[in-house]
């Protein structure tokens, strides 16, 4: 198998065009074309980065405001969670925090690790970490769930003095976290994962 | 090793780790992966670009629907809130949660709408063998970047998840526009199922000529 680049081509990432190393823009769809991204990692580390600090407020703040005639409550991603388990709510409870909790570390972990091991130029394992990779752009966004129950309920449960519930900080930090982990994923140029066996063999 | 390469529209190169292969024509209903990374690198069905837009037509009138109908309605306590997907939307439109009100609206309604608009522009010609309308290639290209952002079958997903939460604490109806929404989210996964990047892509610049 022969990459483009080593039979001195460049294939636009957009339509699958194959043009000589010297073409700046595809003629099939105009779009612009490079080798390969080599800011990738800049970019990969800074989106990465700003996703893991606007998860730590994420979990520390209130998502959701709940005011009921006899209490007033609010609850955290994690404190959802348990209530939910607490109600006997187990398929909703998993799903909450798979999508809040296990998505986004994992992600934030999965990240990491590509990211590192380009930097290292690591020749392992490469069909796996292409295969986290396919995972972390597909699954990424999935994260979003909770944004959209807070969305929801918000809207939803608004009858005056029975029962009220609202957004908390929480809802705005969980979002940008996911827009932002979803952004270093997709910085991550995944043909440098192939790279490194051609300079082995 | 140069030497042998092919006519450059003879090959097509996987996006993802940059792998030539030559590209064949396909029997139809056949896949063609990728040799070293496994994604699919085009597909062959018969008819699929007319499919691909009459499926993006009626995902296009459904979302019309999915946001003008009565989405959800609580009851309690003899109070009644009907929502809708703007409703929901606008749940964030106090202070600091504005942008992410912004936000929610584009990931579930403006987005999904606009990668709809985007694909009907670019293949409608196609489809009757026409030429391209300008900037066809343009809003493929959009209608494809913007994929990761479109966000419609998560929401339906929080939509469930919020039900259940309230279900202990009120009476809720489900409105028309719940089932118009959730046709929508099925007929954009068919669709994104049936489109063939490098078929469409191949098509608008043979159309060009």
């Amino acid at each position: 198998m022969i990459t483009a680049r080593d039979a001195g081509l460049v294939a636009c990432q957009r339509c699958g065009q194959v043009h000589t190393l010297d073409t700046a823009v595809c003629t099939r769809c105009e779009g612009a074309l490079r080798s390969r991204d080599t800011e990738s990692l800049q970019k990969v580390w800074a989106w990465l980065i700003a996703g893991m600090i606007a998860y730590i407020p994420a979990n520390t703040y209130p998502m959701l405001l709940t005011s009921t005639l006899v209490e007033h409550s609010e609850s955290t991603i994690i404190g959802g969670v348990v209530e939910l388990f607490e109600h006997g709510s187990w398929g909703i409870a998993t799903i909450v925090f798979v999508a809040s909790v296990m998505i986004p570390v994992g992600k934030f972990l999965a990240i990491i690790y590509l990211a590192l091991s380009v930097q290292r130029k690591s020749p392992d394992n490469q069909h796996e970490r292409h295969k986290a990779y396919e995972l972390v752009e597909f699954i990424g966004r999935w994260s979003m769930i909770d944004v959209f129950v807070v969305a929801i309920l918000s809207a939803l449960v608004q009858l005056d003095t029975i029962a009220t519930v609202n957004p908390g900080v929480a809802a705005m930090s969980f979002a940008l976290s996911v827009v932002f982990t979803m952004l270093s994923a997709q910085a991550f140029d995944s043909r440098l994962i192939w790279d490194v066996d051609r300079t082995q063999k | 090793m140069t030497a042998a390469v092919p006519p450059l529209d003879d090959l097509v190169a996987c996006p993802q780790c940059d792998t030539l292969h030559q590209a064949q024509d396909l029997p139809d209903g056949a896949r063609a992966f990728c040799q070293r990374c496994g994604i699919v690198l085009m597909t062959s069905k018969p008819a699929a670009m007319a499919q691909v837009l009459s499926l993006a037509l009626t995902a296009f009138v459904m979302m019309i629907a999915a946001v003008s109908f009565p989405f959800l309605t609580l009851d309690a306590g003899g109070l009644q809130n009907a929502t809708s997907v703007i409703d929901a939307v606008l749940a964030f439109n106090d202070g600091f949660a504005f942008p992410l009100a912004v936000a929610v609206a584009f990931f579930i309604v403006i987005i999904p709408l606009m990668r709809l608009t985007a694909l009907i522009y670019a293949l409608g010609p196609l489809v009757r063998e026409q030429e391209p309308r300008p900037g066809a290639r343009t809003a493929f290209a959009l209608a494809e970047r913007l994929h990761p952002w479109s966000m419609a079958e998560i929401f339906i997903v929080g939509v469930t998840v919020a039900l259940i939460k309230v279900a202990g604490l009120a009476a809720v109806t489900v409105g028309p526009a719940f089932w118009a929404f959730a046709g929508v989210v099925i007929i954009t996964i068919l669709k994104d199922q049936l489109i063939c990047r490098y078929s469409i892509w191949e098509a608008l610049d043979k159309a060009k000529q």
